[in-house]
């Protein structure tokens, strides 16, 4: 990899905490993300350089095997991914060499995420989300871009009472306050 | 709210997921440069924007971000059916099928 200087990554809600009664609410640290657009017929190829499997099913995803550099990739369309990783992760790197056309976008500092976590969750969230999120529909690894109040978001539902919601980063001080707001109403 | 079934995301989902992206199958000349302006008019502003059922175009922009269509009543504002962009209008009896098979979920 080339010396390039590293942007310091620092999370627009550093230091925020939110939450009530049986929700928590905080910022994620920050982390690697890349959005990545590959054709049909290099999905494998692609997504092996990543060291998983792309999920190729709407609302699903995978998290790789590998304990050290665990990458988690999000079906977000048809040919349309968000990976994510750890704040060292080199994803762009991974994908450098291999023979495929395809898009990887580096947005680790255009998306921050805010994790839920507790009981009421769910309840925060719809609040918020139109969608139907319930269990039968929305099980634990599924994901979804959808909106939350104004703002889009990408909600990744990460254990039973886990969420992990990506959002743009000029959009997370709404995000932060709606959620804020809504756990007083919970 | 409507709900309106993506056909890439394969389930129904809140209308505020979508965004409406005018008339479905125009199909863009490919001698523009010799069509007439009438024909150019017509092709790029003049619309059926009929009453009854219509052939639309969607967005799934804050989903999966894909255009398909949609056939909708404009006097109901029944979704009747959606499919992918690229597939071929639905034949008026498909469109009845279709129509049929709503009713039959609504009444049971
Ligand atoms: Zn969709």
């Amino acid at each position: 990899m080339a010396n390039t200087n590293q942007a310091l990554r620092k999370s627009p809600l550093e230091g925020r905490l939110g939450g009530g009664a049986g929700v928590t609410i905080t910022p994620a640290d920050p982390m690697s993300r890349m959005s990545l657009r590959v054709k049909d017929k290099d999905v494998k190829t692609v997504g092996k350089a990543l060291g998983l499997a792309l999920p190729t099913k709407p609302k699903t995803s995978v998290v790789s095997s590998g304990k050290d550099a665990q990458v988690s990739a999000l079906w977000i369309g048809p040919d349309e991914w968000l990976v994510l990783s750890g704040v060292d992760a080199d994803l762009s790197g991974a994908l450098g060499k291999i023979k495929p056309v395809h898009s990887a976008v580096d947005i680790s500092q255009r998306n921050t995420a805010v994790l839920l976590e507790g009981p009421k969750a769910l309840d925060l969230l719809q609040a918020g989300c139109p969608q139907n999120l319930n269990d039968d529909v929305f099980p634990i690894g599924a994901c979804s871009r959808t909106i939350f109040g104004k703002a889009e978001v990408v909600i990744w539902r990460t254990d039973a009472q886990s969420y992990h919601i990506e959002c743009w980063r000029s959009f997370s001080d709404y995000v932060f306050k709606f959620m804020v707001q809504a756990a007083k109403g919970l | 709210m409507l709900y309106i079934r993506c056909p890439y995301c394969e389930e129904y989902r809140p209308e505020l997921e979508f965004r409406h992206a005018g008339e479905a199958h125009i199909e863009r000349p490919s001698n523009l440069a010799e069509i007439s302006a009438d024909d150019m008019e017509k092709f790029l502003f003049i619309r059926e924007n009929k009453r009854g059922i219509i052939f639309e175009r969607w967005r799934h922009i804050h989903g999966c971000g894909r255009y398909f269509n949609c056939v909708r009543d404009t006097v109901t504002d029944q979704i009747i059916m959606t499919y992918k962009s690229g597939e071929p209008k639905p034949s008026d009896e498909e469109i009845e099928k279709a129509i049929l098979a709503l009713k039959e979920e609504q009444t049971s």
